[in-house]
């Protein structure tokens, strides 16, 4: 509210992918989010036109090519993306304040409808082959790559009982498969340039890249 | 001999060794620390000094094993992977052992959410496995993690934690064949109330020959009222406090508590003397440091043996 207070139009859009799926920036909740900014900003006794969009992406440079032909009638823009696609469309329209309608939280996956997990921190050495595909650094509270703390309790996680021990976990997968003795190895540590310890990340397939 | 550790010559030497341990004060009061290590001179072989435990922020562990050393203590360092990286810890471990500090403690740490900055960023550059070993490799290669150099090495008796106590139970031996492996030359454990569980945990050791590579010091800590044995039993992740002591704190009036507390902590390492394997005691009376001498003279581990 905060950040379009200044603004008569804007231009709220929203994407068709991961936030979609997730129920946190799709159209539908372009909408929702529409009629929501229209009656607070009409309770506090001011006007506002919002012009609502949703995009096939917003983090690749050709989708947000579509929003040209709106972007001159519009003040500002609220991304209902991922943190990717807010800074796709900052980088497009230069002149244009962009703001962020969401916080982005974590890389997961759907535990049943309507509850997310984090799954992956995207470290760029995975660990999973190692520990029966389930990741310690996402899910153990303190990133431990050698086992369980002395905190883990009944399965669960010091922090909380509704987190999950990943050791726990791990250790049962790994008995499951019969593969006790990885667990005795010792994981060195970690590099953490691939994981961000280098600064911004980039890939670049020479094969794709023009 | 690996260091000149005095807790080391006193294990290598085969007296039951005994551990206790001093927490910073929340402030910059060096009397505060001088004064908790005046109640443990001549009463035990080394002072743990702990490092911002329960994640709440308190003088270093490294300031305050310096002011203890000055008092003529053998501080032992405890240094947690969750506030610092791998060049933070290096740095401290190498400015420890140029003020003469020559024994440690390595520790993944309580998470921060327990602490007064739920707030910060857990670091966890490396484990506490990782640590031991960086610590290893420090002394017997002279190397430091990343691979380079140490000009004079620091000479670390490497410690750290095993807690028989939390789960995966079956997992607790080789967890603590892990740390074996990366380098602990000792161990400290999770406070011992239910000895059976530990005796457990103890056999599982020995059919490994886990307790002929590494010298284990049971750790045991004086309950000073049912209040405090409850809390232990119910909100303390990893601890396991049986209901019969809980019952029998009970079962004293309220002024009488503290002395029972006693009285079962030296019932306690008088059934632990008899486990085989295990090597010494570590006695962590939590601001109540003023009772460790009466715990080991009653215990019959006074005086200390000097080596």
């Amino acid at each position: 509210m905060e950040y379009i207070k200044p603004f008569k139009r804007i231009l709220l859009v929203g994407c068709n992918e991961c936030v979609t799926v997730c129920a946190a920036g799709g159209r539908k909740e372009v909408g929702l989010l529409a009629s929501g900014l229209h009656m607070a900003v009409l309770k506090s006794g001011a006007t506002i036109e919002i012009r609502e969009h949703t995009l096939e992406r917003q983090c690749d440079p050709e989708y947000v090519e579509e929003l040209v032909p709106m972007i001159d009638g519009v003040e500002a823009v609220m991304s209902m993306a991922c943190g990717c696609g807010v800074q796709e469309i900052a980088r497009r329209f230069k002149n244009k304040p962009v703001f962020p309608a969401l916080n982005t939280k974590f890389m997961g996956a759907s535990e049943r409808q309507g509850v997310w997990s984090e799954r992956c921190q995207g470290c760029g050495d995975c660990l999973l082959g190692m520990t029966g595909g389930i990741c310690p650094i996402a899910r153990c509270a303190k990133q431990l790559m050698n086992g369980p703390c002395g905190g883990s309790t009944g399965g669960h996680c010091e922090i909380g009982e509704d987190t999950d021990c990943a050791w726990a976990l791990i250790w049962e997968r790994l008995k499951a498969l019969g593969q006790i003795e990885r667990y005795v190895e010792i994981t060195p540590a970690k590099d953490w340039r691939p994981g961000g310890g280098s600064g911004p990340r980039k890939i670049i397939r020479e094969d794709l890249a023009e | 001999m690996r260091t000149e550790s005095k807790l080391e010559k006193v294990l290598a030497a085969g007296h039951l060794a005994v551990t206790s341990e001093c927490g910073p004060p929340r402030g910059s009061m060096a009397d505060k620390v001088i004064e908790k290590g005046k109640y443990l001179h001549g009463v035990v072989d080394a002072v743990n000094v702990t490092d911002n435990q329960t994640a709440m922020v308190r003088m270093s562990s490294f300031a305050a094993s310096v002011l203890l050393k000055q008092q003529g203590h053998n501080p032992l360092l405890q240094m947690v992977t969750r506030d610092r990286n791998r060049l933070a810890m290096q740095a401290d471990i190498l400015g420890a052992y140029a003020l003469g500090i020559d024994t440690m403690l390595c520790l993944s740490g309580d998470h921060t959410r327990f602490g007064d900055h739920p707030m910060a960023m857990n670091v966890h550059d490396i484990d506490s496995v990782q640590l031991i070993q960086m610590v290893k490799n420090m002394r017997d290669e002279g190397k430091f993690q990343g691979g380079a150099e140490i000009k004079n090495p620091p000479k670390m008796f490497i410690g750290a934690a095993a807690n028989p106590f939390a789960d995966p139970f079956e997992l607790r031996v080789l967890r603590l064949a892990k740390k074996i492996a990366a380098g602990a030359d000792f161990i400290q454990t999770q406070c011992i109330f239910n000895v059976d569980k530990f005796e457990q945990w103890m056999e599982g050791v020995r059919a490994r020959g886990l307790h002929k590579q590494t010298y284990i010091l049971a750790g045991v800590t004086p309950i000073k009222s049912v209040g405090a044995a409850r809390y232990m039993k119910n909100k303390v992740p990893g601890m396991d406090v049986p209901q019969e002591i809980v019952d029998r704190m009970a079962a004293v009036p309220k002024e009488k508590q503290p002395e029972e507390g006693i009285a079962i902590c030296i019932e306690t390492i008088e059934r632990l003397k008899k486990v085989e394997g295990v090597a010494g005691f570590h006695i962590m009376a939590i601001d109540w440091e003023e009772k460790v001498k009466e715990i080991v003279e009653r215990a019959g581990l006074l005086p200390r043996p000097q080596v």
